[in-house]
């Protein structure tokens, strides 16, 4: 397995009292998988990738309990050193905004070169040619005259190549791409996330892929979890999540997809907002919202995650009747 | 870039002939420089007349004025009514004040940036809470309290520098009233790179700089610091025109005989020729500071390089 997450826990301090942004959540990638991890804004799954990746604001982000397996290695034991090591070498992250995640102030060669020469001891020269390299192999027009450019001189979807271009630098076994497709164009969206796809099958990387877009998961994931008030509530493959749903909310996310053969009719959204994540409701966080609440789903102890089939689980009382319907 | 230096260069033109022609009116134009000459007893008229026409005062006002930038241009200030020409005086006081103005950007950019990025750095420590206390004293208190209570303790009680500069001014003497004069700006420099580098801590690309799995120095110095410096540069190189001008109080204080003392003298002589001279050199001071600053600007943020 190349990760392996158990029972993650995140607190955030904040002046109101302690915010639980991430409640247990557990999910694993192996090599060459893509998992997909769904939620609405505020569901812990940006904060749930930046632990993952060590580079959680500490504080007021505070890492309680849980372990981060990476081959087999817990990561929330390694010292800062080590974990700096880790990063951009073994594994990486995109970014949403690509504009102001790169620094307007240095060339996308330096920054792009800077990779090889911290971690590789690359000459200036050298790394500026692993740079054109680069840019060419994330297919950007006239790369050698572009490197250096500064961010601000290229078109949205040539800035989030080279966000590509920089995780990818240094061939790392796992990507964690948060919404890297949602600043852009529609149009520029899909040869993005094209682009993506193709260079994670090349390298066989494992990809983590964060979004809302139910329409991109579909193309590009093995694995879809689904996270809700800080916690998986659904983790499954990605044709039985699309087929047969086994939690009310992912349910309702996907009846929420505006569809061409309901023209006219009304757009189905999930009524109510997810919850304040200062004072999460008891039982089933889910159960103000739920169509099918029952008396149960309101008290605790939460549901657990059930075994709902090979490599399937979730997290409601009553997976049976939803995934039967 | 070229085009830009040549159109910044020529906005410099009306800025530099409305600074000096309103400075130039209110010197010879309100109050008769004459007259002031000879005090509480009136001039002998014919000597008054002779004076005038030296000065080229029996003109109408915009003729006095073509005539003094002509005589400016061809490098001649005028003298003096006590006889000294005025490119003597300059010659005298602009490389003083031109040292005690190095002085205090040294301690402006050295103390001032470190104490800011430390600062920023760790907000809300006691560290911080102490400097940015400090700041806020310094900055209330004028600096002719602070000036005089530092000459009084380290000069007079302490005995550790002189408390009145010799008319060489020597650099190490220079430490001292250099600091005085810095000492606003200084805070004023802490307290903008502070917010500046806070600011900065928080933004997306220290984030991808964090991810990039770069050394904690690395990220603070070459993208952090880079990136919060601009306002300060900006604010710096505004300061070292106020810097060469505003130093009247502290030169007063510690006695040195640079630019802000010889205008303090020329005003309260009406010794026009010194104060319009003076103001003149300072207003281009204060241009080509502004170019260099615009300059500086550009070479640090690419987005206004090729704007």
């Amino acid at each position: 397995m190349l990760l392996d997450v158990q029972d993650l826990h995140v607190d955030f301090r904040t002046r109101d009292g302690v915010v639980n942004a991430v409640n247990g959540a557990g999910f694993s990638v192996d090599e060459g998988e893509t998992l997909a991890v769904l939620g609405e804004s505020g569901s812990g799954k940006s904060v749930t990738a930046q632990a993952v990746m060590g580079i959680l604001d500490t504080p007021p982000g505070r890492i309680t309990h849980g372990r981060v397996l990476f081959r087999g290695r817990d990561l929330l034991t390694l010292g800062r050193e080590e974990r700096r090591r880790i990063r951009g070498e073994r594994m990486a992250m995109i970014f949403q905004d690509a504009l102001s995640s790169l620094n307007p102030v240095l060339s996308v060669g330096y920054q792009l070169g800077e990779m090889f020469r911290v971690h590789r001891d690359a000459s200036r020269k050298e790394a500026k040619a692993r740079a054109v390299e680069l840019m060419d192999r994330v297919r950007i027009p006239a790369a050698r005259e572009r490197v250096n450019d500064y961010p601000h001189q290229f078109s949205g979807g040539m800035r989030q190549r080279i966000m590509i271009a920089m995780a990818l630098a240094l061939e790392p076994e796992l990507v964690i791409a948060d919404e890297p497709t949602t600043a852009l164009d529609v149009t520029v969206q899909a040869q993005v996330m094209d682009l993506l796809a193709e260079l994670q099958r090349e390298y066989r990387m494992g990809l983590i892929l964060i979004t809302h877009d139910l329409g991109v998961v579909a193309d590009v994931a093995d694995k879809i979890a689904v996270m809700y008030a800080g916690r998986i509530v659904e983790h499954a493959p990605v044709h039985d999540v699309y087929k047969r749903p086994a939690h009310p909310y992912t349910k309702g996310l996907l009846e929420s997809i505006p569809r061409l053969d309901h023209k006219g009719g009304e757009l189905l959204a999930i009524k109510g907002l997810p919850p304040n994540l200062l004072h999460v409701p008891a039982g089933c966080p889910f159960h103000p919202r739920c169509p099918q609440v029952r008396e149960v789903c309101r008290h605790d102890p939460r549901p657990p995650l059930y075994e709902v089939g090979e490599g399937r689980s979730s997290a409601c009382h009553f997976w049976k009747e939803t995934i039967g319907e | 870039m070229g085009r830009y230096v040549i159109r910044r260069l020529l906005q410099m033109i009306p800025v530099f002939i409305g600074a000096t022609f309103l400075i130039f009116v209110m010197v010879y134009a309100l109050g008769d420089p004459v007259s002031a000459l000879f005090g509480d007893r009136g001039p002998d008229p014919a000597t008054a007349k002779a004076l005038r026409e030296e000065f080229n005062l029996d003109h109408p006002l915009w003729q006095q004025y073509l005539l003094y930038m002509g005589k400016i241009f061809s490098g001649d200030f005028g003298t003096a009514f006590n006889g000294q020409p005025v490119t003597e005086l300059m010659e005298r006081a602009f490389p003083i004040s031109f040292r005690l103005a190095l002085v205090a950007l040294t301690f402006e950019i050295v103390l001032g940036i470190v104490l800011g990025v430390v600062t920023g750095l760790r907000r809300g420590r006691s560290l911080d809470t102490t400097v940015l206390i400090l700041t806020l004293v310094v900055i209330a208190v004028p600096t002719f309290v602070l000036g005089t209570t530092g000459q009084f303790f380290l000069g007079v009680e302490a005995g550790w520098i002189d408390p009145a500069v010799s008319p060489d001014a020597r650099l190490d003497e220079l430490i001292v009233p250099g600091l005085i004069l810095a000492l606003v700006s200084l805070a004023y420099v802490t307290r903008l790179t502070r917010t500046s580098v806070a600011e900065n801590t928080r933004a997306d690309y220290i984030r991808t700089a964090i991810a990039k799995g770069l050394p904690r120095r690395r990220v603070t110095v070459r993208h952090l610091l880079r990136n919060s410096l601009i306002p300060v540069v900006t604010y710096l190189g505004a300061d070292i025109g106020t810097l060469m001008a505003g130093a009247i109080v502290t030169e007063r204080i510690f006695n040195i005989q640079g630019v802000g003392y010889q205008l303090y003298q020329g005003i309260l002589r009406q010794n026009s020729p010194t104060v319009v001279g003076f103001v003149v050199v300072l207003v281009l001071i204060f241009l080509l500071a502004n170019l260099l600053v615009d300059l500086l600007y550009a070479v640090l943020d690419p987005r206004i390089r090729y704007a």
